[in-house]
């Protein structure tokens, strides 16, 4: 099984540095978008799969990242500085749109999510002095290092799969501490977990900002892809794009955004219809895949890797725990 | 000074109580039994005093704190461990990673415990805990794919493993068969001789009688006995609570 | 002080179509724990269903308020709960959330790509002369929104609090295990909350149509405010929903009038947040307890 992984890296990793050089334009701009939804997918991933926390503001936690790289650059801050503002104002209202989020229960966060979702676009919108209102910010600047210019599309898609690396990385040296493990705790069992000491108020927190956080780096990336921005970018229609691409990807598995992202982005451009054929194509594929697959496309993926290493379908999933409410219930 | 002591606890679920005016405490060092009918309050008790349930009334100290309006994972850190009378277990994962997470919460701060990798220390115990248990053969499984008596088994090691003060054991006997019985019964006594205080709700009558030297008794809600397991035998009242006048 | 009284009219006549959509919103969550997200297009499709029978196929008003009713009760209560909910009720909050998302961009995308993308005009049910009461004038329509929503919602309140029916949705709503013990069919139950859901949710498209105009798009902001009223009032609670649905509806007209129209999205939200954090049970709920 190592040495499949270690292959499949190999060949993942070359295959993503090799095939740019053979696209067109448009082939490399949707190269990189995807790359770029990978990284908010894998924010979102931490927030709601891992932790168990929806949340319908990674648009806007995505807005705070692009509007922080298309504001600064031209005031002379190097990209970079834009991309750790960003995400350091996402990390922030994390934390701050987090803190309701602890006292009221999953349903209501998506309510509070949502409304965050809806105000930051009214200030967007609103705010022009800073933002351009509803006519955005074009000609935002892609990022040199000295003279290393990333600014033709095959030279910034490498910068952006640079970040995508590092967040890759990071969320498995996340999740793989013993924080990854206090996630799936939650995730499984959260009144068991808070019975073995796992504070669901600083790991929830935790898990909602560096969640946002990544959609901060994912918004700065973005913004140079697009060179424009406006606020109708970061609408709720966004923020649920990226809630179906973590679940249609499966919740709360390592692979699922990477399965997400790349469906998401592609599937339009593979059926070739209208926006609105596909928005309907779309949604009834939301509605079947939670009726008859649930866990995610992770599923078919799992069945494959099965398949190709030969090795025995690893035991089915096991039975959820008995409801916690079953527990509490007066004798 | 006792080391966990309940004043006068109630807890109402809407318009039923659960438990009404509730005093009781447990000394260091003690096994003690807690009984009564079904729905008679025992495991809303221990999950008052866990900080499961918040309760409507009265109060819960530990070692001369006020614990009772602490959340479930603070009172775990100030030394109180427990099973479930249905066990909750992370199913997902191996025993061992069961035991790794009874355990992980208990040291360090939120931050070390991102950046500290190494876990030999905290492997070794779990693997000494195994041992004990007898679950050496399954460490690797998942908690789902246990029987239920290794569930149970499991349940039981997730509370020794942060090395508690006190233990509550929400009917650790159920369902499990008899010689299971009788290896929790000795290692319930092997601990509590080495120090561990316990609190064990149970139905088994044999076992609470043989193991404890005091007993509590609950009857819708209140208080109805407390004694040696001697006394509560002949107790008309126990009697009239079990089996009805 | 005459405009404070205009405003409040039509707030209170814009809050009571709120509150009718929170209502059925808030029932469908205590029988069947599920959070519709759909709920705006539940407004929107019924709209659309009165345009095709009244002025397409030209049927009498009653006849077609009448196949309105029962399409919808069809097609959104009972279709959708045989479909989505059954299956997924059982799976926990988070997958009828997804469902509900995708049920909503399903309903509206359909509206826009197979119907019109454009805004139907739907017929004035009630006169828009005005009415002077003194120096405050109203006009019929909102008098009869009000009224007509009043109406529907004491019925409905009336229902739940002495009829059987009534009584075996508080028992689901309180403990849905307890509730099967007690020789309730709860999947029946949530079957019938879905009809009368989309019931409420039929009158109210009927009130809304035309104030609002008929087009795909409108369900998102019916919806959200049908969510915010649910929570501010009070998510366990009817009349919290209808405390909620006017209170929307009033800080919506006013902050529009006196503040800022561009931001009037933004007041009703900035109350649902103030909610959240200082009494997130609601202005009228009941603290639940974890059981």
């Amino acid at each position: 099984m190592r040495g499949w992984r270690a292959l499949g890296l190999l060949g993942g990793g070359a295959i993503l540095l090799l095939f740019p050089l053979f696209l067109e334009q448009y082939k490399l701009y949707l190269a990189s978008l995807t790359l770029v939804y990978l990284i908010l997918a894998i924010g979102l991933n931490l927030t709601l799969g891992y932790a168990g926390q929806i949340s319908l503001a990674h648009a806007g936690f995505m807005s705070f990242g692009s509007y922080a790289v298309a504001i600064l650059g031209p005031l002379g801050v190097p990209f970079e500085g834009g991309i750790i503002v960003g995400t350091a104002i996402a990390f922030l209202w994390g934390l701050v749109l987090g803190f309701p989020a602890l006292k009221v229960k999953h349903h209501y966060l998506a309510m509070v999510t949502l409304g965050f979702n809806i105000i930051v676009f009214l200030v967007l919108r609103n705010w022009e002095s800073l933002t351009g209102g509803s006519f955005g910010i074009s000609g935002i600047g892609r990022p040199h290092w000295g003279p290393l210019r990333f600014l033709s599309d095959r030279a910034y898609y490498y910068y952006i799969l640079g970040w995508a690396t590092l967040v890759v990385a990071s969320a498995y040296w996340i999740l793989h501490s013993r924080w990854g493990r206090a996630f799936r705790a939650i995730r499984e069992n959260e009144m068991r977990a808070e019975v073995v000491g796992v504070s669901l108020r600083n790991y929830k927190l935790m898990a909602f900002a560096i969640g946002s956080a990544y959609a901060g780096i994912g918004g700065a990336l973005f913004a140079p892809l697009l060179t424009y921005i406006d606020p109708g970018a970061f609408t709720l229609d966004r923020s649920i794009q990226f809630l179906m691409m973590v679940v249609m990807g499966g919740l709360g598995r390592f692979e699922g955004p990477f399965i997400g992202a790349v469906v998401v982005t592609l599937l339009p451009e593979l059926l070739r219809a209208s926006e609105g054929f596909y928005l309907i194509i779309f949604s009834l594929a939301v509605i079947l895949m939670m009726l008859f697959m649930p866990k995610g496309l992770v599923a078919a993926w799992d069945w494959m890797v099965c398949r190709l290493t030969r090795r025995t379908v690893s035991p089915a999933h096991p039975p959820p725990p008995p409801e916690p409410a079953a527990v509490l219930e007066p004798e | 000074m006792p080391l966990l002591e309940i004043r006068q606890l109630s807890k109402h679920f809407f318009h039923l109580s659960a438990l009404s005016h509730v005093s009781l405490s447990v000394e260091p060092g003690e096994l003690l039994g807690l009984i009564g009918p079904n729905g008679s309050g025992k495991t809303t008790l221990f999950n008052c005093v866990t900080g499961v349930l918040r309760p409507s009334r009265g109060h819960v100290f530990y070692q001369g704190e006020d614990i009772t309006k602490l959340t479930a994972d603070a009172v775990y850190h100030r030394g109180i461990s427990r099973t479930f009378q249905l066990i909750q277990l992370f199913p997902e994962m191996t025993v061992l990673e069961n035991l790794l997470m009874a355990a992980q919460e208990r040291t360090g701060t939120l931050f070390t415990r991102l950046l500290r990798r190494d876990e030999t220390e905290e492997t070794d115990r779990a693997l000494k805990l195994v041992e004990y248990l007898g679950l050496s053969g399954v460490k690797d499984n998942l908690a789902a794919n246990l029987s239920y008596g290794q569930q149970k088994l499991l349940d039981f090691g997730m509370a020794l493993m942060p090395d508690p003060q006190v233990i509550l054991l929400d009917e650790p006997m159920a369902g499990v068969n008899p010689t299971m019985i009788k290896a929790l019964v000795t290692h319930i006594q092997d601990l509590n001789a080495r120090g561990y205080t316990f609190v064990v709700i149970e139905h088994n009558m044999e076992v609470v009688m043989s193991l404890c030297r005091r007993i509590v008794v609950l009857s819708q809600g209140e208080k109805i006995a407390e004694g040696t397991p001697a006394e509560i035998h002949d107790n008309a009242d126990v009697m009239d609570a079990y089996f009805g006048s | 002080m005459t405009d404070v009284l205009q405003l409040f009219v039509a707030g209170v006549s814009i809050g009571a179509i709120y509150a009718m959509a929170a209502i059925g919103f808030v029932l469908l969550w205590q029988t069947s724990n599920t959070i519709n997200f759909a709920q705006g297009e539940f407004v929107v499709l019924p709209a659309f269903l009165m345009v095709l029978f009244w002025t397409v196929f030209r049927l009498p008003f009653a006849a077609a308020l009448l196949a309105t009713l029962v399409v919808s009760t069809l097609l959104l209560g009972l279709l959708v709960k045989a479909v989505l909910v059954e299956r997924l009720l059982k799976m926990g909050v988070l997958p009828l959330v997804i469902a509900t998302i995708g049920l909503s961009m399903l309903i509206r995308y359909s509206l826009q790509q197979f119907w019109t993308p454009l805004a139907l005009p739907f017929p004035a049910l009630f006169s828009r002369a005005p009415i002077r009461v003194g120096e405050v004038i109203f006009t019929r329509e909102e008098l009869m929104n009000v009224l007509f929503a009043a109406l529907v919602i004491g019925a409905l309140q009336l229902a739940i609090r002495r009829t059987k029916l009534g009584w075996a949705m508080q028992a689901v709503a309180q403990n849905r295990n307890l509730a099967a013990v007690l020789g309730i069919n709860v999947s029946r139950l949530v079957g019938l909350t879905f009809m009368l859901n989309a019931a409420l949710t039929a009158v109210a498209a009927i009130l809304v149509a035309p104030v609002y105009l008929v087009k795909y798009d409108i369900g998102i902001g019916i919806g959200l405010k049908a969510f915010y009223a649910a929570i501010i009032g009070g998510f366990n609670q009817i009349r919290g929903a209808l405390l909620g649905g006017l209170l929307v509806g009033l800080v919506e007209t006013y902050s529009a009038a006196y503040i800022s129209n561009q931001f009037r999205d933004a007041f009703a939200l900035i109350m649902l947040i103030g909610v959240l954090l200082l009494k997130p049970e609601g202005l009228w709920g009941i603290k639940e307890e974890w059981m």
